[in-house]
């Protein structure tokens, strides 16, 4: 098989979840893209693992093993990822990540932000403190 | 101890009290009188051992040169001949007496330390300008002296007077202090040295360029400091100060430096004709205008300050006439009985609870109240107008017979139309003086009315000094016979001519003011007038800060006051009303230069705004923009963020691999 | 041409296979391929465009499960089967509870794809463009040899695993341990504040937090069951 193929194919669905990562505004399908981005990966561990071990009489099969760590470690990943978004959901009502904006500049006028914040300005005020409790608890 | 060592002790004691006192104020305020009055008594017996072991003989002259510093060298040097010997004695003396005054006079002040370190700070350098060898050395001291005179006469710094006063005196003698330092340095561009010794030695031997430019630079420093005509302003207000520093500084010492000052370098004068004539007006204009001023001032310091002002002029007549002999004679005794003047007008001001004679004139038996004053202001007053056998009547003798001297032109060198012009305003001086001592004798101990009132025993320690300073004042005329041993060896001795003439004027003088005040003395009662601080508790100083501050509320002028009693008013006729605001001349000054000086600020302060700020605000303006351009991209939005990242790593990417396939 | 492709030209002179193929020779496998990539891809796309929530994460398991057939096209079916078990079994349903713990709205949001839209297709066009130029540059003339034994059979990757990766495999489950204290964890504290919380406050604490929705109690025990089944879900993942 022309190895081309995969690893073309590999690229695109990296794109896509390059994209997914940028353009989504809810952080779950933020972390679903993430996840594009890793398969494209594992994918290309799994590609040139085969093609070595045939052309290069590769017997380590470190592309294959490698791609195991990956799944765990992505499994890890979507575990952390999760209870950090659940978190973040019950303390600021939202799992929008652009209204997530603490590290805004001050006096900041963008209008489409402003009336962003406004639109939930009570739960983001409100839990102010309450992060500030949990940060220190 | 050699006598070098003890000279270099003199103004090294005060300096050591001065900075002891500073460091030691706040934390032991016990220690601030010894530390104030000590050093100076020290330093005037040292500088009275140093007197009698150099005993009018050679001078003792000593230097050390601390390091290169170019053309010129400027050494540490001491220059101790008879004048500067006796100089420093006076020196001693006076700042003893004001120092132990003090300490009953600001007795209950918050700032007694910082006050009294001054004035031990400004003993050392007055002491080390009258020992000095050498003109930068002197000028350090004379600097000094200038900014302690500052601080002093800003002591009541509450009252605006005050605050004006001492920023008009440092004002005014810097204007008087830049075109002296240029006159040192030409000087010292002439001769090839700062060193006294030396430049006397090459002027003598005819080395001087350019004696006349190189003498009226020095005199404007001198005007300056001695405060004669036109630079004489300052002194006046100067007496917003406390009194013992007015009796110190502005009367006795300070204001004698300048006239110590060309005493040193006479020969540097007499080498120009043209600036002995200059010296010889700038001393009739300055003696007569003074007196005249005099005779019309309401506050007791500031006709004592204008009296000054008239005796410094004919110390300076003394010098026009090239008799630095009698110039300095006549310094010492007018530094005795002044300064006597001074504290007993302050002891008079506590005891009156006003610095006006017109409302002391308005007070029953004050004399009674404070009979050391009395008696002694009297004896001092006595020796002002020049009454023998006083001190001021040898001294002023001296001058008069050097004037008559020089008019007739028995001295060489000295152009005798400045010994006819210093001889005629002498006399008209000594007229004037005896008529303004006549005028504040009567106003202030022999006013009718009510009852002085009560402000108790005033201080040992300001009594006694009134007596000790009486003694000169009496008996001073009695080394007429020994002084010329001192000095240039000319003769002191007054002439019999110019003592009957001299004394003559001056008896009219009293005796015509004595019936001017009988004329007018009636009317006293039928004007009620004064306004009095009665503080029977308080220290003098604060009984004088109040009276000063309010002069003007209550007479509407810090000087004279609308009193129709007064003998002046009827003596002077017309011009008492210009000879009390000092003959305009402060007007003038403000005509001249205060208000250009504003203008031209203003000036300066609209183009500074307008238009270099406008380069300042557009060099800003850029940065601000781009700052505020790159904040707007702090939306605090990740995913922007993350997008600019990977979208440089792509262009990054692919940059690189242009780059590296370039060549390939 | 390109570094990579000057580097692959030595491997390539090892390779005697390279010149049996015609360079448009698709085999079954390949038409296979590509059909199954095309799907994987267009789900991939819908995944990351849709505007249905839910629709997304089914779609995932479209992407991801058209990734586990072409694992097995390149004959790694070990990697296939544990593609199978824990992305589409374990990792999907965690983002489908994620889903719901958060109350995504079920149906078209109109406001799922955010402002940064145009800026990250248009980064993601050139991250393609890029990556493609460069492997289609460099990988042109490569072919893999899918005849003989399989390259990802069980055996094979089991040996290699116990064998050569035993120790990173080890380290691995350290990190699994860590990462499932990290899920206790990030959900146990809240747990406790609350708990202090009402028994200082008492009726005060009127949970200053949460949305006005079903009541702070419903909503506090939905939160501590979904962080329990993070963390259980996490373990079976790790498995």
């Amino acid at each position: 098989m022309h190895l081309a193929y995969p690893a073309v194919l590999s690229a695109l669905l990296f794109a896509t979840g390059l994209y997914g990562v940028l353009a989504r505004r809810n952080a779950i399908l933020v972390l679903m893209s993430v996840e594009l981005m890793l398969n494209a990966v594992n994918l290309n561990l799994v590609a040139f693992d085969v093609w070595l071990s045939k052309t290069a009489r590769d017997t380590l099969h470190s592309g294959q093993a490698l791609t195991l760590f990956t799944i765990a470690i992505a499994a890890a990943e979507i575990g952390i990822g999760l209870a950090i978004v659940l978190a973040v959901h019950r303390n600021r009502g939202t799992a929008d990540i652009d209204r997530l904006r603490d590290t805004a500049e001050p006096g900041n006028d963008d209008p489409d932000d402003d009336s962003d914040d406004d639109s939930d300005g009570s739960g983001s005020t409100r839990s102010e403190p309450a992060e500030k409790a949990e940060a220190t608890a | 101890m050699t006598t070098t060592t003890l000279a270099v002790l003199v103004p090294l004691l005060p300096f050591l009290g001065a900075a002891a006192g500073l460091l030691l104020g706040r934390t032991a305020p016990g220690f601030a009188r010894p530390l104030a009055v000590l050093p100076s008594v020290a330093a005037l017996a040292l500088a009275a051992v140093v007197a009698v072991r150099q005993g009018g003989g050679q001078a003792v002259d000593a230097a050390t040169e601390l390091t290169p510093t170019g053309s010129v060298p400027v050494e540490l040097a001491l220059h101790i001949d008879g004048f500067a010997a006796l100089v420093a004695i006076l020196v001693g003396l006076v700042a003893t007496c004001v120092q132990i005054y003090s300490t009953g006079y600001l007795r209950h002040d918050p700032r007694y330390t910082s006050y009294a370190a001054l004035v031990s700070l400004f003993t050392s350098a007055m002491l080390l300008v009258v020992y000095s060898g050498d003109l930068m050395v002197l000028l350090v001291g004379w600097e000094i002296m200038g900014i302690c005179s500052y601080f002093l006469v800003g002591h009541y710094w509450e009252t605006p007077e005050a605050r004006a006063a001492s920023i008009k005196a440092f004002l005014v003698t810097k204007l008087g202090d830049v075109p002296f330092l240029i006159g040192l340095f030409a000087l010292a561009a002439d001769t090839g040295s700062f060193r006294i010794t030396k430049i006397l030695g090459n002027v003598a031997s005819g080395g001087l360029d350019h004696p006349t430019l190189i003498a009226l630079l020095l005199l404007a420093g001198v005007a300056g400091k001695s405060a004669q005509f036109p630079l004489h302003t300052w002194l006046p207000d100067a007496m917003a100060g406390p009194t013992p520093v007015s009796a110190l500084i502005h009367a006795a010492t300070m204001v004698a430096a300048g006239v110590y000052f060309i005493a040193r370098l006479l020969p540097v004068f007499t080498a120009s004709a043209a600036a002995l004539v200059v010296l010889a007006v700038m001393a009739a204009v300055t003696m007569a205008g003074s007196a005249l001023a005099a005779l019309a001032q309401d506050d007791i310091k500031r006709v004592l300050a204008y009296s000054t002002i008239g005796q410094l002029g004919y110390m300076t007549g003394a010098l026009a006439v090239g008799d630095r002999g009698a110039a300095v004679f006549h310094l010492l005794a007018h530094g005795a009985f002044k300064a006597l003047l001074f504290l007993a007008a302050g002891v008079i001001i506590h005891a009156a609870g006003t610095n006006s004679l017109a409302a002391m004139s308005r007070m029953k038996d004050l004399r009674a109240r404070v009979p050391d004053a009395y008696w002694t202001m009297t004896v001092a007053l006595l020796a002002l107008a020049a009454i023998p056998p006083f001190s001021g009547f040898f001294s002023k003798e001296s001058v008069l017979g050097a004037a008559e001297h020089a008019a007739v032109g028995h001295a060489e060198s000295v152009p005798g139309a400045a010994g006819w012009i210093v001889l005629v305003s002498g006399l008209v001086t000594a007229l004037l003086t005896a008529a303004y001592a006549m005028r504040l004798w009567l106003l202030a101990f022999h006013g009718h009315g009510t009852e002085a009132p009560d402000h108790g025993r005033q201080p040992v320690a300001m009594n006694s000094v009134l007596w000790l300073l009486a003694l000169p004042s009496l008996a001073f005329g009695l080394a007429t016979g020994v002084l010329p041993d001192w000095f240039d060896g000319r003769d002191l001795t007054p002439t019999l001519t110019t003592a009957v003439l001299g004394t003559g004027v001056a008896l009219v003088g009293g005796i015509v003011t004595y019936g001017a005040w009988r004329h007018t003395t009636a009317m006293a009662g039928r004007v009620p007038l004064g306004a009095v601080a009665a503080h029977p508790d308080a220290d003098g100083g604060l009984v004088e800060a109040e009276a000063i501050a309010s002069h003007e509320p209550a007479y509407g002028n810090v000087a004279s006051a609308p009193d129709p009693a007064d003998p002046g008013r009827l003596l002077l006729g017309p011009l008492h009303r210009h000879a009390a605001v000092g003959f305009h001349l402060d007007a003038v000054y403000a005509a001249l230069f205060v208000r250009p000086v504003q203008a031209a600020a203003t000036l300066v302060r609209f183009l500074d705004r307008e238009v270099v700020d406008t380069y300042v605000r557009g060099a800003g303006a850029l940065p601000r923009w781009l700052g505020a351009a790159v904040r707007r991209a702090q939306t605090g939005n990740l995913q922007t963020y993350v997008s600019a990242l990977l979208a440089g790593t792509v262009v990054l990417v692919v940059a690189a691999l242009l780059v590296a396939t370039a060549g390939a | 041409m390109s570094p990579a492709a000057a580097t692959v030209s030595a491997a390539q002179a090892t390779t005697t296979a390279a010149e049996t193929h015609g360079f448009l020779s698709p085999t079954g496998v390949e038409i296979a391929f590509l059909l199954v990539g095309l799907v994987t891809f267009g789900a991939a796309v819908v995944t990351v465009t849709t505007k249905q929530l839910v629709h997304a994460a089914l779609w995932l398991v479209v992407a991801l499960g058209g990734l586990a057939v072409e694992y097995l096209l390149l004959t790694a079916e070990f990697i296939a089967w544990v593609q199978v078990l824990i992305y589409v079994g374990s990792v999907v349903v965690l983002l489908l509870f994620g889903l719901m713990l958060t109350r995504a709205p079920i149906g078209r949001s109109p406001d799922a794809d955010s402002g940064n839209r145009w800026v990250a297709l248009a980064v993601a066009i050139a991250a393609a463009a890029a990556l493609v130029w460069v492997v289609v540059d460099a990988f042109r003339t490569t072919w893999i040899d899918l005849d003989g034994a399989a390259a990802g059979s069980t055996a094979v990757t089991g040996a290699s695993l116990f064998q050569s990766w035993v120790l990173p495999f080890e380290a691995l489950s350290v990190l699994l341990l860590a990462a499932l204290v990290g899920a206790i964890v990030l959900s146990r504290k809240t747990k406790a504040r609350t708990q202090a919380q009402e028994a200082a406050g008492g009726t005060t604490t009127a949970s200053p937090l949460r949305p006005p929705s079903p009541g702070p109690d419903a909503t506090r025990s939905a939160v501590r069951g979904a962080a329990r089944s993070d963390a259980r879900s996490d373990k079976e993942g790790a498995r």
